[in-house]
């Protein structure tokens, strides 16, 4: 295993296999585009040719920038690949943006219908899962890409492995949030949750992801480290996992190669709890394991402490990788699922509580000895709320799969109130942390442009946070009581009419709470702007932060 | 493993794993005594429910569990208790004539409990859920009723629906006299002039209006445009319309006619379900 430490360079070889690969890509589009009888589909079998022609052109580009470029290595003699993760950074805040403005959109429609203006692109049902897939799939993915090969990097002492390959998971998953999106707006959707694209675009994301995947292995493989660090567990169980859940998930039987409409292989409650075995699943190894890993890297780094305990971290590991896959059915209580499987989707969530917690103890008890750099790092600080908030929807989330609460919280608020605790919380505060972390360190800047303005960024977000959460409980406890209510004679007390009514006004609520969020991330965007510009604010640095971004910046 | 350099951590006095990854470092610490507690008692709780309930999966049949309990027994219990508990007055509401309902106390309350219930899931989402209506929906709390306002009459309405897909449907037909040229638009002008006198004193109509709505109009809605409940033949005389009150849009409804629908709920909602609402409705104000 010693890899020795060579500058990189793009061979001849893979330059003309990618290229053939791609020539054939837009050879099958351009098939598509003749033969399709959806306008939407041809119009996607146009990006394809554009995109593919256009990574031509980009993979000869690279192989000048790479080849005639002297490369300088980091102190510890490794040439570590940063531009990929730069680009990164900036899809990440790219998309972050796109998906924070649609979810407030989808907010303000909720409270005032009238605001779909009444066309069929902007109606709620084709504008919500742009927003979910553009945060969690756009926004989400692309830090978790990003940091994935930062940290790998890092945390192996190797360089990422291939030259085109690691572009090619980029581009291409990029080219598949386009893909995705676009299609939504035309009317294109399997109507499977968290699930939506078709199936060439299923197709095209499992060529990325296992790009991907072998990417992420090939450096592990290169490592200088005797031991493969407890981050890269958590980036590698949630890239594996993503790509069974997928596979499964959207196993389907296209109408013909020319049409994007395909039939599910699962029928009726088969494919209900495959659909929550996928999306539950999701949730717990794109948004808890793969946002896990970025703690484990980027809490220790930022609080210069260790990692609280490594037995700690094996244990929680291994039991939150075996009973999450088991948690699924909990989203299907009360339905035509069958009662076996409700009861072990219910009991194996609250077996789950502990090996969640695991992460936040860890996570937390990592600054003992350092909490006191709370007062003076902003950056900090939104990592550590994350990680609290974190430890709160992983107690909500058993407590709600529970039957007796679920018979009361399902189909309200309440759920949304509490994917939005996990995902604006813990999701987009740890990413913020890491983004906040990478930028100074990528561009080579003594310290962010300002530390002030993360720190109004940290008020002005979390205050929108929790008026989103708090409205949402109201709200969908309010919901819940509501539907249930009969009165002496045995009738419904409350018409389902009468619900909506009454939760207007904590929809309005719920909608500046998420413009607060977004104003939280506007000036976080600005800020790491600036920093990148290579400008500062002029504001005293504590010398903590500065030490230990000194000592990043330099590659290391 | 004779590379791991272990230490002692200065802030918690714990030793290191001796590991080290981009300057990342681990404590030896034990877990904590109560997560592992937590977690064993989680775990604990979740075979014991597992015994009572229907839990793992055979080859080809399940686990019962202890109880032996479904959902959807339970459901069955619970339905079966309220049906149970129902029946007698339900079976009364069925068979009993509407009148008899409203007249008995303890029917009439039940009843008009139970349309309350059903109006706000079936009938809210057209008529409000104050049945005040909107624009093209009847108000049902006046007395201004297009195809009767008795019991009966309501009770009709509701199981058939208006230009409904049922055999009994009420159905009527408004002409559209320019569209079909039955009137020509000078005519039409002239005869909406007189319908708008009926209601409002301030128009004065001419003698040909007068003469074009007793020809043309009069048959559905009355001589003296007090409209007929056999037809559902709106009365145009008070200040009451279904749809509009200015000229032009009344111009638009003579020249191309306009109706709307109301579904039949016969074979959707059970027999005394519809009687209930029909006494709830009739109860709204308007009743008669």
């Amino acid at each position: 295993m010693t890899y020795q430490n060579n500058p990189p360079v793009v061979s001849r070889l893979s330059q003309s296999l990618t290229t053939i690969c791609l020539a054939v890509g837009i050879i099958l589009a351009l098939i598509i585009a003749g033969k399709t009888t959806s306008a939407a589909m041809q119009f996607h079998a146009l990006i394809l040719i554009v995109t593919f022609f256009a990574g031509i052109v980009a993979l000869f580009n690279l192989g000048g920038r790479i080849n005639e470029v002297e490369h300088k290595p980091s102190p510890s003699g490794v040439y570590y690949n940063n531009t990929i993760v730069k680009y990164g950074v900036i899809a990440s805040c790219f998309w972050g943006i796109a998906g924070f403005l649609v979810g407030d959109i989808l907010a303000w429609e909720l409270a005032f219908p009238v605001l779909n203006m009444d066309m069929p692109w902007t109606n709620f049902g084709r504008l919500r899962p742009l927003h979910t897939s553009a945060v969690i799939f756009a926004f989400g993915g692309n830090v978790l890409i990003a940091t994935s090969f930062y940290v790998v990097q890092r945390t192996c002492k190797a360089r990422l492995a291939g030259e085109i390959a690691p572009w090619f998971v980029f581009w291409g998953y990029q080219l598949f949030i386009v893909l995705a999106a676009t299609g939504y707006l035309l009317g294109i959707t399997q109507s499977k949750e968290y699930a939506e694209p078709e199936w060439y675009v299923d197709l095209w994301l499992t060529i990325v992801w296992v790009v991907y995947l072998l990417v992420f292995l090939g450096t592990i493989w290169r490592r200088k480290e005797p031991h493969i660090y407890v981050a890269n567990w958590f980036y590698l169980a949630f890239i594996v996992t993503i790509a069974m859940l997928h596979l499964v998930n959207n196993a389907s039987l296209p109408i013909s190669f020319v049409e994007p409409k395909s039939y599910t292989l699962f029928a009726g409650v088969q494919d209900a709890l495959t659909q929550w075995w996928y999306g539950h699943n999701a949730v717990g190894f794109f948004l808890t394991a793969g946002f896990l890993a970025i703690m484990y890297y980027f809490v220790p780094k930022r609080a210069e402490r260790p990692i609280y305990s490594y037995r700690l971290s094996i244990v929680h590991f291994w039991s939150l990788i075996f009973l999450y896959i088991w948690a699924g059915p909990h989203h299907l209580h009360y339905t035509a699922l069958p009662d076996w499987a409700q009861t072990l989707g219910m009991t194996f969530s609250v077996m789950l509580w502990m090996p969640s917690w695991g992460g936040m103890i860890n996570g937390l008890m990592t600054l003992s000895g350092a909490w006191d750099k709370l007062r003076t790092d902003p950056v900090l600080k939104m990592l550590v709320v994350s990680v609290a908030f974190y430890g709160m929807s992983t107690f909500e989330g058993p407590l709600m799969s529970i039957k007796a609460v679920n018979g009361l919280s399902h189909y309200t608020d309440w759920t949304i109130g509490h994917v939005h605790s996990g995902a604006l919380g813990w999701v987009a505060y740890v990413s913020f942390g890491a983004l906040y972390c990478l930028t100074p360190w990528l561009w080579g800047r003594k310290g962010l442009y300002s530390l002030k303005l993360v720190n109004i960024h940290f008020w002005v977000s979390t205050v929108g946070i929790l008026l989103y959460i708090c409205a949402m409980w109201v709200s969908g406890i309010m919901q819940g009581l509501m539907w249930r209510a009969y009165t002496d004679l045995g009738f419904l007390e409350y018409s389902f009419v009468e619900t909506v009514a009454a939760m207007q006004p904590y929809y309005i609520i719920r909608a500046i709470g998420g413009l607060l969020f977004i104003v939280g991330s506007l000036v976080m965007v600005y800020n790491l702007w600036r920093t990148i510009l290579g400008h500062t604010a002029g504001e005293e640095s504590p010398e903590n932060i500065s030490k230990a971004i000194a000592a990043q910046a330099l590659g290391e | 493993m004779s590379d791991l350099k272990k230490e002692i951590d200065d802030v918690s006095g714990v030793d290191t794993t001796g590991h080290e990854w981009d300057g990342i470092k681990e404590l030896n610490t034990p877990m904590p005594r109560w997560w592992v507690y937590t977690f064993i008692v989680c775990c604990i709780w979740a075979f014991v429910y597992q015994f009572f309930y229907p839990s793992w999966p055979l080859i080809s049949d399940y686990y019962k569990g202890y109880f032996a309990e479904t959902n959807r027994d339970r459901l069955n219990d619970e339905l079966g208790n309220v049906a149970q508990q129902r029946s007698v007055t339900l079976d009364k509401i069925r068979t009993m004539d509407l009148e008899d309902i409203r007249r008995d106390n303890a029917l009439n309350t039940f009843a008009l409990a139970g349309g309350k219930a059903a109006f706000g899931d079936n009938c809210a989402p057209c008529h409000g859920t104050g049945a005040a209506g909107f624009t093209g929906y009847p108000n049902l709390n006046d007395d201004d009723w297009l195809w009767g306002g008795t019991l009966e009459d309501i009770y009709t309405t509701i199981s058939y629906g208006i230009r409904s897909t049922h055999e009994e449907t009420r159905v009527n037909d408004m002409p559209a006299f320019l569209k079909d040229e039955l009137l020509t638009k000078a005519e039409i002008e002239d005869v909406v002039t007189y319908a708008q006198s009926l209601s409002d004193r301030s128009i004065k109509a001419t003698e040909s209006g007068r003469v074009l709505f007793a020809d043309n109009c009069a048959l559905c809605h009355g001589e003296d445009g007090k409209g007929l409940r056999e037809f559902g033949a709106p009365n145009l005389t008070d200040a009451i319309t279904l749809y509009v009150t200015d000229r032009d849009s009344m111009i638009d409804i003579v020249s191309n006619s306009r109706k709307g629908v109301m579904p039949t709920w016969s074979g959707r909602l059970d027999e005394a379900t519809i009687k209930s609402l029909a006494i709830y409705i009739h109860s709204l104000g308007g009743g008669e």
